[in-house]
């Protein structure tokens, strides 16, 4: 008797360490889930607190306030244009920083920006009647500067680690408590085009190029694809071609961006003789990558379309393309809207295809229409990623702000067409 | 020019549909006999006709007016200048005159230039003058045909009917005739470079230096167009990609399948989202500015030389970027699992890491391959972070902190900048585009057949 009641307990500690056993492992699968998710959402805040603490002080800039006397001398009135306009900002540095011995001019000039001369000169263009009277401009300070002023370089580093002397450091402080030093919102970083000087580099020139490629992808993309899926979904007899057609269509979904980048330079380009960097090549090239996404998108949003509307449509006399066109595709069209959206902001965001079709120019103004070269905004960041000077580091971090905003508005107005317009039936 | 041109067509074609529909209405109102269409498909069939050809005619021209305009540019230079030029040369030749014409002048340009610069803008503006006078005849002439053949049993709604199916089916060749492109333009330019290079340099040779001098006077490599060792960088940042992704996306979607409620879910699965819809090229901006620092870091604390550019940055936030397509995918195939084969294993008092382990993984397992397999397709065609990240030089090693170069950095750098199109420089671009394309389709080919004999099991 005490025999089989030792027994059972034996059995019942076994099957209880067994169950315990089970348990944690139950447990560790769990807590390794969780681990899972936590590191990933991690990296992902990882990801964007890094650019935004990067990027946020590029959406201010250091400026100075700066008195130019416009002497007659320098600047004649009958021809302004002509001016000696790096006199005139010369004089002006001088005048704002007392004290300042002749030799040095040259050097203190390096506080405002090298194209401060070229922003007076248009200002006085605009305005010929302050020749001859100071004129007081709002200019933004070269980079070393702007950085001391926003505490990206330190000013207790040593002197000769830094790219500004002590002596240097003092001109500036001498603007500083003269209160000529301001840091307003950087309006420059969204008007401005590209340049070789980080404090007046801006993203208008990417922006606009971007519209435009995206613009010419989604004129392409929308009805070509739209058309095609209407086809593959409602009149293509199940056959050999409609097979091969549905098959490509899933891989070129998978074919790596790059070789579409090939694609386009070997046939847009070297073809058709497109012209490098436009964004009409780049709206094409995009139009290919993103026709897939339509399709596939177009064909569910149809499928979603209840049978009984088409019963309905052709019972009272339509013809097939009149069920299709009168009927369905309007029912279909929040569903296409909402995939077309979500497809433009992918193809918003592609890089590799634009640097193979030289979207990656240097190029200091907006253009003017889709055949001029332009940058867009992915391969800006991309080139500014890769240029030296420190302050286009915080630039960079601020374009790929800007750029998550712009992907950021189109997948929320996807999600509110979505939610609005979808019909669930 | 064209874009004027383009609006007329887009005006001509509304006044087409005009006076198609008021015929159609003429004789909805004064036919004795029942007319077959409505009179909104009358005027649909005149605007297509008119349309539609001068569309096509302004495409054409406008593709093909500048190689024939090239071609009589060069036949009207002087011989000299064109006798035994090369490709590159005549190119060169033909850029100038047209920057000339442009206006754009750098020093004095020679006689024979401005002459022909001169030449070309008339010839330009005849080609654009001729284009608009064809067209516009064209238009015309379509419009009267078009409205003569209208008549109250004309069956104007077939025809456009018909029309618009023929659009469709060219439309959905298009993704057809992408492929083609992607396949011939690929093949031709390889072809071309195999001509150079023989196929077995290529595809086993140990050394890559592609830099080879343009000039006689540069100083460069030899060119040497090996492709292992940038074969074996692609495989090696891939595999840290993968190593890094796989459990994390593979753990998030046991999680997300097995433990989560609903409200977890609806948080998780956006967030994960989020990390697919980040553009290629912040990541690699983020691997430049804030990993690769951070594993140099950690290299020099256990005393190791990490390159600046090392494979494990690269990889790794390549890795992050995998991690949704492994979730997603590797979430769907658990969630197509029958409810029967989970239920019943839970009914026999299967804890869930039993139920998960010994049921659902295994009956999922091929959905979850073929989603590996797709996130590795992937990661091999991935360019942005590599180009950012990884390095330029070929070297030969799988030492994670090494730096290495892969297929797609290669690409990127011979094409960037100047293409001539019959160096080897450029024309490896094209071999390695050929390889890269290859490789990602067996890979998504193997991935769906994978999936789909899988989903035949319980359907």
């Amino acid at each position: 008797m005490t025999d089989m009641a030792a027994t059972l307990k034996v059995q019942k500690s076994a099957a209880e360490a067994m169950r315990k056993r089970r348990y944690a492992a139950d447990a560790r699968l769990r807590w390794y889930g969780r681990t899972a998710i936590t590191v990933a959402i991690l990296l992902l805040l990882t990801l964007l607190v890094t650019i935004s603490a990067g990027g946020y002080k590029a959406f201010i800039q250091t400026h100075a306030t700066i008195d130019f006397p416009i002497s007659e001398d320098l600047v004649d009135p009958a021809d302004p244009a002509k001016g000696n306009w790096r006199a005139v900002v010369r004089n002006g540095i001088e005048a704002a920083i007392p004290g300042i011995a002749a030799n040095e001019l040259r050097k203190a000039q390096q506080i405002l920006t090298n194209n401060t001369q070229f922003f007076l000169r248009d200002a006085v263009l605009a305005d010929p009647s302050v020749i001859g009277k100071t004129f007081t401009m709002k200019v933004p300070v070269s980079d070393p500067y702007d950085q001391i002023q926003k505490g990206v370089i330190s000013r207790d580093l040593p002197e000769d680690r830094r790219r500004l002397s002590d002596r240097e450091i003092e001109w500036f402080d001498t603007l500083v408590s003269e209160g000529r030093i301001s840091t307003p919102f950087n309006w420059g970083l969204l008007f401005n085009a590209d340049s070789r000087f980080p404090e007046i580099a801006g993203l208008s020139g990417a922006i606009v190029g971007s519209f435009y490629a995206l613009l010419v992808c989604f004129l392409i993309s929308f009805p070509v694809g739209i058309a095609a899926a209407v086809y593959l979904e409602e009149f293509a007899p199940k056959n050999r071609i409609t097979d091969v057609i549905e098959v490509n269509i899933n891989n070129l979904a998978a074919v790596p961006s790059i070789v579409f980048g090939l694609l386009g330079l070997a046939v847009f380009l070297q073809i058709f003789g497109l012209p490098r960097s436009a964004p009409l090549v780049g709206g094409l090239v995009l139009s290919l990558m993103t026709l897939p996404t339509i399709i596939i998108v177009t064909r569910a949003a149809l499928k979603s379309v209840p049978p009984s509307i088409r019963e309905a449509a052709a019972g009272i006399g339509a013809s097939p393309h009149q069920v299709i066109l009168h009927h369905v595709l309007p029912l279909a069209l929040p569903g296409i809207l909402t995939g077309t959206i979500i497809g433009l902001a992918q193809a918003l965001g592609e890089t590799a295809p634009l640097l193979l079709i030289g979207m990656n120019a240097f190029i200091t103004s907006p253009p003017g229409g889709v055949m001029e070269a332009s940058t867009a905004l992915p391969t800006q960041i991309f080139i500014w990623a890769d240029s030296p000077e420190r302050g286009f580091v915080a630039r960079t971090s601020a374009g790929i702000m800007v750029l998550l905003g712009f992907l950021l508005v189109m997948n929320a107005i996807a999600i509110f067409l979505r939610q609005r317009l979808e019909r669930r039936w | 020019m064209v874009g004027y041109l383009l609006a007329t067509i887009l005006v001509l074609s509304c006044v087409a549909f005009w006076v198609g529909r008021s015929a159609g209405n003429k004789f909805a109102a004064k036919s004795v006999k029942p007319t077959h269409s409505l009179p909104g498909y009358h005027g649909a069939f005149v605007a297509i006709w008119v349309g539609l050809p001068a569309l096509v005619l302004v495409l054409l021209w406008v593709m093909f007016q500048n190689n024939i305009i090239n071609g009589l540019l060069v036949a009207s230079l002087p011989v000299e200048l064109t006798a035994d030029a090369s490709q590159a040369q005549i190119s060169l030749l033909i850029t100038e005159v047209r920057n000339v014409a442009a206006g754009q002048i750098f020093g004095t340009p020679a006689p024979e230039i401005i002459a022909a610069a001169e030449r070309l803008g008339r010839w330009q503006s005849i080609s654009a003058w001729a284009m608009v006078v064809v067209a516009v005849c064209i238009m015309l002439l379509a419009m009267a045909f078009a409205r003569l053949r209208l008549s109250p049993e004309f069956r104007a709604r077939n025809r456009v009917e018909n029309i618009l199916s023929g659009l469709m089916i060219l439309c959905s060749i298009a993704a057809v005739l992408t492929t083609l492109g992607i396949i011939t333009s690929l093949l031709y330019e390889s072809w071309a470079f195999f001509k150079i290079v023989p196929p077995a340099d290529f595809f086993f040779g140990l050394n890559w230096e592609p830099q080879i001098a343009i000039r006689a006077d540069q100083v460069a490599g030899n060119g040497a167009f090996g492709a292992v060792p940038v074969f074996v960088g692609t495989i090696l940042i891939a595999l840290i990609a993968m190593v890094v992704a796989t459990p994390i996306g593979l753990y998030t979607a046991i999680y997300l399948v097995e433990y989560a409620n609903e409200r977890t879910r609806s948080i998780v699965k956006p967030i994960l989202e989020m990390l697919a819809g980040v553009p290629t090229v912040v990541y690699g901006f983020f691997a430049v500015l804030t990993v690769a620092p951070a594993i140099r870091e950690a290299g020099s604390l256990f005393g190791l030389a990490t390159s600046p550019n090392s494979a494990l940055a690269a990889g790794g936030v390549m890795g992050i970027m995998i991690i949704p397509f492994i979730s997603s995918l590797s979430d769907d195939a658990l969630r197509a699992v029958p409810r029967s084969l989970r239920d019943g294993s839970l009914a026999m008092g299967a804890t869930r890491a039993e139920t998960m382990t010994k049921v659902l993984l295994p009956a999922a397992l091929p959905g979850i391959v073929g989603g590996i397999l797709l996130a590795l397709s992937r990661a091999i065609g991935e360019t942005m972070i590599v180009v950012m990240a990884a390095g330029l030089i070929a070297s030969l090693t799988f030492n994670p902190i090494d730096s290495v170069t892969t297929v797609t950095v290669q690409i990127v750098t011979l094409l960037i900048g100047d293409t001539a199109f019959d160096s080897p420089k450029t024309l490896a671009a094209f071999a390695l585009g050929l390889v890269l394309f290859l490789i990602t389709l067996a890979l998504n080919v193997v991935a769906l057949t994978v999936v789909r004999r899988y989903r035949e099991q319980y359907d």
